[in-house]
């Protein structure tokens, strides 16, 4: 059975509709990203995911049991409130020390324990709730534009880290991204959202769909294109230029299942 | 010597003022950590109401306020939910409580009431019924706390943590609620209603510099609070000032010490 589920999902914030009739699934052991543009409803997709928002209408089926280690797009500490790493990393439940300890080592993060959580530099905080979240060993793990406010390096050294976690632990991960060609490169599945699911399926498949160049138009194809293979790269050009030309399109469609797979 | 100066009923001030100690500073770690000293503000306020309204039903003090404190706290709540802008409402309510308490008072005939005393608070005055209550109160505040500390630690730093981790952070805000009205209506005979908020926020702000963790910060604002408790009953029986507000400034005074040290040490590191 999936992870979590929702059925004709809805969400109203006051007058606003947020989400409307939204199906999705997610499988254990999947990388799905959500995206979509600023207003469209992806972080209370997430929210309405981990049961942080109640459904107008439709429902949210958790699987039975389920662990999901949340990973919010930014956490605010208040300076009035005194926390070192270790002890956050033991939140919600009390860990063991070398189990702390562990955790921090594999975050890439062996020395910190002991240093406050306002003494963090951005990329080192990211990593911290990355940890946290990975203390219960989740089935499910789920991010919300985590690398918002690092640079370059620092996203691409986050992801792959994201990309190790699901390796070792074989959890599912769920994330919102405006970092396109991540997109591209780590998910399995992408989902474009916009109050509505607006397309889906495996990333390739997305690119190419009207509803996701309305959304995004055509050019964050070059963007894509430089994050692909060379020989992807040309074909990519010449789809976008070439848009209506229905034979470019499965052409190219060949050459990049070809390239991930 | 020091037998003849304690007595009796200083010893039962200085009990009652520790129990209040003893609920406060940690539940004043929350309000502090949460953003909600005017919160408690407001239902220490509107405790006077329920002083009123017990006097006229002779029901027993601490019922009333409790009940009046609790009804103000889950209003407070319930409201702040939905986009009204907090600072206005709590000053709105907070002062309007008060003032209709003080009205309410005002009516009720054939009753001496000392109103200083639910002001300022009357802890030389605390018998051995009051400071049982205000103990069972206080065991009540710190065993709920230690219950839910890890809970409330994690709706606190974010509401969305505690929901992805299967926590329910409204049910461990309405916790704090129930705590914050147990420690108005057990705190009123010790520091007057005007003050309660300061028995809860002082000590967690001086305690704020010397701590690394949540809990150290909760231990040392209650080894804080004890010392202004005691050393306030005591200055105030040598002083002859009015014993609430004496602990008051004992703690405020340790605040300015603390903190005075924190900026010393900070200014110290950078050279």
């Amino acid at each position: 059975m999936s992870l979590v589920e929702t059925r004709a999902l809805g969400v109203s914030i006051g007058r606003n509709r947020i989400l409307d009739h939204v199906d999705f699934a997610i499988e254990p052991g999947e990388i799905v990203t959500v995206v979509g543009p600023n207003g469209s409803g992806k972080s209370t997709l997430l929210r309405a995911l981990i049961g942080a928002v109640t459904p107008s209408e439709g429902e949210v089926v958790r699987a039975p049991g389920l662990r999901i280690g949340y990973v919010p797009q930014r956490l605010h500490i208040d300076p009035t409130l005194p926390i070192t790493v270790g002890r956050f990393l033991s939140l919600p439940r009390r860990h063991s020390a070398p189990d702390v300890r562990a955790a921090l080592e594999a975050a890439g993060l062996p020395d910190l324990g002991g240093r406050q959580m306002g003494d963090l530099s951005g990329g080192q905080f990211q990593r911290v709730l990355l940890a946290r979240a990975l203390m219960e060993k989740p089935d499910l793990l789920i991010l919300d534009e985590a690398t918002q406010g690092l640079d370059q390096p620092g996203s691409a050294a986050f992801y792959r880290r994201i990309e190790e976690v699901r390796q070792e632990m074989g959890c599912a991960v769920l994330m919102v991204s405006h970092e396109l060609h991540v997109v591209m490169s780590a998910s399995d599945r992408v989902i474009c959202l916009n109050g509505h699911v607006c397309c889906e399926g495996q990333p390739e498949h997305v690119a190419q769909a009207e509803a996701y160049r309305a959304l995004f138009g055509s050019g964050t194809q070059g963007a894509l294109a430089l994050y692909r293979h060379d020989h992807d790269h040309d074909h990519d050009h010449a789809g976008c230029a070439g848009g209506h030309d229905p034979h470019a399109h499965g052409h190219e469609k060949e050459h990049q299942y070809g390239a991930t797979r | 010597m020091i037998g003849a100066l304690m007595d009796d009923f200083l010893i039962r001030a200085a009990l009652a003022g520790l129990g209040v100690a003893l609920a406060a500073a940690p539940l004043g770690c929350f309000v502090v950590w949460r953003r909600m000293a005017y919160f408690g503000d407001a239902t220490a306020h509107a405790s006077i109401l329920g002083v009123a309204l017990a006097l006229a039903f002779g029901m027993s003090i601490f019922a009333g306020a409790l009940v009046v404190a609790l009804v103000m706290a889950m209003a407070v709540s319930t409201l702040s939910g939905r986009g009204v802008a907090m600072d206005t409402l709590l000053g709105v309510l907070a002062h309007s409580a008060l003032a209709f308490g003080l009205v309410a008072v005002s009516f009720l005939q054939g009753v001496r009431i000392d109103l200083m005393g639910y002001l300022f608070g009357d802890i030389l005055a605390v018998g051995k019924a009051d400071l049982a209550v205000i103990w069972g109160g206080a065991v009540l505040v710190v065993g709920l706390l230690a219950w839910r500390w890890q809970a409330l630690l994690t709706a606190t730093l974010s509401p969305d943590l505690a929901q992805a981790s299967g926590i329910d952070p409204r049910r461990e805000q309405l916790g704090l609620t129930l705590a914050l009205a147990v420690v108005v209506a057990v705190a009123i005979k010790v520091v007057g209603v005007l003050l309660i908020a300061a028995m809860l926020i002082i000590p967690a702000a001086a305690a704020r510099p010397l701590a690394g963790t949540p809990e150290r910060m909760a231990a040392v604002a209650v080894g804080l609070a004890a010392l202004a408790a005691l050393a306030g009953v005591e200055g105030s029986f040598v002083l002859d000032t009015p014993t609430g507000p004496t602990i008051v400034c004992v703690a405020a005074l340790i605040f300015a010490l603390t903190s005075g040290a924190a900026a010393l040490g900070r200014a110290v590191a950078r050279r």
